[in-house]
């Protein structure tokens, strides 16, 4: 074995939420209410396009959370394998050369040299060693120019036109197998097909994701073309690539929006629907449970839970092996805490809505049959609910990752050593003070959390507006 | 009315109790005192001598719940339940880490909390209302549509961004007003217009969208029709009719944040340097000042239930149709 797969908590619950995901997926293409939703979903323009941009943010997460420890070289066969300390993942393999080219402290975007000045011995035609102060050559960035730097800017232009041509190509080669699907579904030839298309007369919103899907490539390709040899966008005070950060940040992003959830579900369904089915002193539990704790003020809470969770694991070093975990594990903790802060909102919802099914003739029907209460709750009104829990899902999302930046600027978020927008915003916020400003940590991490919650925003409206009964009638 | 709010001040004090024991629990169960003396003295000055010395001067050496050892009345008045949480009712928040009284440092910095979080809330309700009145006056036209784009773009940025974003452009580049700082007075005000200019903007685009909903859910109505059939202009119309039956719905969102304005805003007061309690908070977080956190939440959690309260009486001011019996 050349490396130690490692399966973090959160890696688990990340690959549990895709099973469930597509489970879910599953469950509701079977009820035909709620696949007639998910098709007015797929026919929303803005929808689906979202869907695309989240797509992308999805692989990058999921390639980030194949973890693994690499093996150490002691060249002897007859020892047994020793595994770094360091816990990498495929994101880490991919982008290796993002990952372990460091400058010295920040240089630009495409820069080929340092941001400052630094003094330097250059030994002079007589052989005398003098000291000048210029911008030192940086280690890594355009490396493979050598001596020309004057040449970057044509090698900068070469790449990006490589780039978008391969887009295009890519592009083309996408959208004529999207058409040639859509001709087989819709048994017309595939100019007929092609055509509709990019009318949008299509029933899944198949122009909206072949054109945002070429502007990810148009923006994205050039990227990659030139990350391999520059920084892109230019590296932190510490010298690490910015565009390396923002690949890392998404997934704890994606975390934290995702698992949360799935710490509130669980709470919001169980309860919601018990109280508001069972009424009574059950109804009177429930609610004095999620009045006194939506009582306390959302932040107050979250930082008096993170800061008993830093005390304990604080004191408890010996059950991390490795840093990785620790954080890991911190980062399990805030989804916890944040996920035990959120579930009211839904509960009060879905004890609402259960309270009014519960009158209705056809649950009435199902008790006078004798039907077990259980059993009741998970054919009848269980599925009721279901528009409830996905708009509440899909709601919830960029809140919460908005919700994590500054959680992590107050110092109550995620482990300091781990890679999010939080800590990037945190550790870059006195950049715009300095002369000259640096400007790009703090640029690309805002401009990447936007499309992210942008994408998440739109797509959740796209789905209550598909989901909600009121909204039906309406569009 | 006044039995109804009778029995609702009444309600309150379980969940204020409950309120109390949570963080109880969190405070001294889930974390020993002796973990807090640990963090607080630091791995090197650790000795069992030591975090007995801190216990004992902050008066954490007690038992949790009941005192056997000690006479009379003691035994329940003489622990750390009683003397830590149970003293918070009676607004006795002891000392925090620095040794300085909790209850004096509140009530002093009440004041600058208020000074930008009361503008902001007032002029941010104005303008959030207006704006979407207007995207409701031209609703279903290229102007509604691209309004509303700007409010999800506008929801989708993060409030740091305006808040660094602000501070760069309106203070370093322009060099309109300070960056930071405060002073007592009516001089307070050039430290008080960027904050609260901020405070607005990064708040209308959820809540201008959310209004506008509500708005165009009115505007369906019949009244509307009616009235507009009775030959009334537009603007009378959304005046008169649509924004005095939409303030229901948009004072249960906004009633029930007063009373917590007292308690300012992490993010704003910690940037902008206000001694409030904003930031009197974000301080003892990073000084893990667990008595101050302590203290806040409990404060916290009688504010937001004041405000439901308010949430109430301000209801049967706008309809006459509710009365609590």
């Amino acid at each position: 074995m050349t490396l130690l797969p490692i399966l973090l908590w959160s890696d688990l619950l990340i690959w549990l939420l895709v099973l469930a995901g597509a489970v879910l997926g599953v469950l509701s293409w079977r009820n035909p209410p709620l696949r007639a939703a998910w098709r007015r979903v797929g026919r929303s323009r803005p929808g689906m396009a979202s869907a695309t941009v989240l797509a992308a943010f999805v692989l990058v997460g999921l390639l980030d959370s194949l973890h693994y420890r690499p093996r150490l070289e002691n060249g002897d066969l007859g020892q047994p394998a020793a595994y770094a300390i360091e816990v990498l993942s495929a994101l880490d393999a991919i982008a290796e050369p993002l990952r372990s080219r460091n400058e010295k402290t920040y240089s630009a975007p495409l820069a080929t040299r340092a941001y400052a000045k630094e003094s330097i011995e250059v030994r002079g035609a007589d052989g005398r060693v003098q000291t000048t102060r210029e911008f030192p050559r940086l280690k890594f960035g355009g490396l493979h120019l050598g001596e020309e730097e004057g040449t970057r800017d044509g090698d900068v232009l070469t790449r990006v036109l490589t780039a978008e041509t391969f887009a295009l190509g890519i592009l083309a080669v996408v959208s004529l197998g999207a058409a040639c699907f859509v001709a087989r579904r819709g048994r017309v030839t595939v100019g007929r097909a092609w055509r509709n298309l990019w009318r949008g007369e299509t029933e899944f919103a198949w122009n909206a994701v072949l054109v945002t899907l070429g502007v990810l490539l148009l923006t994205l390709l050039p990227v990659l073309f030139l990350c391999v040899d520059y920084h892109v966008f230019g590296t932190d005070k510490v010298g690490q690539d910015v565009f390396y950060q923002i690949l890392k940040s998404v997934r704890t992003a994606l975390v934290i929006g995702l698992v949360t959830t799935l710490v509130t579900l669980p709470l919001a369904i169980g309860l919601g629907i018990l109280a508001g089915y069972f009424r009574g002193w059950v109804d009177d539990v429930i609610q004095y449970l999620y009045t006194t704790l939506s009582s306390i003020p959302g932040v107050l809470l979250i930082a008096a839970a993170v800061l008993m969770m830093q005390v304990v694991i604080d004191t408890h070093p010996q059950w991390f092996a490795t840093a990785a975990e620790r954080a890991d594990l911190r980062l399990l903790a805030l989804c916890f805490i944040l996920g035990l802060t959120s579930w009211t909102g839904l509960c009060r919802l879905l004890r609402g809505e259960t309270l009014k099914l519960r009158e209705l003739e056809y649950i009435q029907a199902a008790q006078a049959f004798g039907v077990a209460d259980f059993r009741i709750l998970l054919r009848h009104i269980m599925p009721n609910l279901m528009h409830i829990i996905i708009i509440a899902l899909v709601m919830d999302f960029s809140g919460l990752v908005l919700a994590e930046a500054v959680l992590s600027y107050v110092g109550i978020g995620v482990d300091p050593s781990m890679i999010s927008f939080g800590t990037m915003i945190n550790n870059a916020r006195m950049e715009l003070a300095r002369e000259p400003m640096v400007w790009w940590s703090l640029a690309s991490a805002f401009t990447f959390m936007f499309a992210l919650v942008l994408a998440a925003n739109l797509l959740a409206d796209a789905v209550r507006d598909a989901f909600d009964p009121r909204m039906a009638g309406s569009s | 009315m006044l039995a109804y709010l009778l029995r609702r001040l009444l309600y309150a004090i379980p969940i204020l109790i409950g309120v109390n024991l949570i963080t109880f629990a969190l405070f001294f169960i889930v974390n020993t005192p002796d973990d807090m003396a640990r963090m607080q003295l630091g791995v090197k000055r650790v000795t069992a001598e030591a975090i007995e010395k801190w216990k004992a001067e902050r008066g954490y050496d007690k038992p949790l719940f009941v005192n056997a050892k000690a006479p009379g009345v003691d035994v329940v008045t003489d622990t750390i339940f009683f003397s830590k949480s149970a003293r918070m009712f009676v607004g006795d928040f002891g000392r925090a880490e620095d040794g300085r009284d909790i209850t004096k440092e509140i009530t002093s910095r009440m004041g600058p909390s208020l000074a930008i979080a009361l503008p902001t809330f007032i002029l941010g309700l104005f303008v959030t209302v207006s704006f979407a009145l207007l995207l409701a006056f031209f609703r279903a036209t290229y102007l509604d549509f691209w309004g509303v784009v700007l409010c999800v773009a506008m929801m989708s940025i993060s409030g740091l961004f305006y808040i660094i974003g602000g501070q760069y452009l309106i203070s370093k580049l322009w060099r309109l007003v300070p960056i930071s700082g405060y002073t007592a007075g009516l001089d307070a005000w050039k430290f008080l217009i960027l904050p609260v200019l901020i405070g607005v903007i990064s708040g209308i685009g959820s809540s201008a969208r959310w209004y506008r909903t509500i708005f165009l859910e009115e505007i369906g109505k019949d009244y509307v029709r009616t009235a507009r059939a009775k030959g009334l202009s537009e603007i009378t119309v959304l005046f008169r009719h649509v924004l005095r039956n939409a303030m229901i719905p948009i004072l249960t969102g906004v009633v029930v944040v007063i009373p917590l304005l007292f308690m300012g805003s992490l993010l704003t007061e910690s940037f902008f340097g206000i001694p409030g309690l904003g930031s009197y908070t974000i301080d003892a977080i990073n000084a893990q000042d667990f008595a101050v956190v302590r203290a806040m939440v409990f404060i916290g959690s009688v504010l937001y239930i004041v405000g439901l309260i308010l949430t109430d009486i301000s209801y049967t001011f706008v309809d006459p149709r509710i009365r609590f019996e």
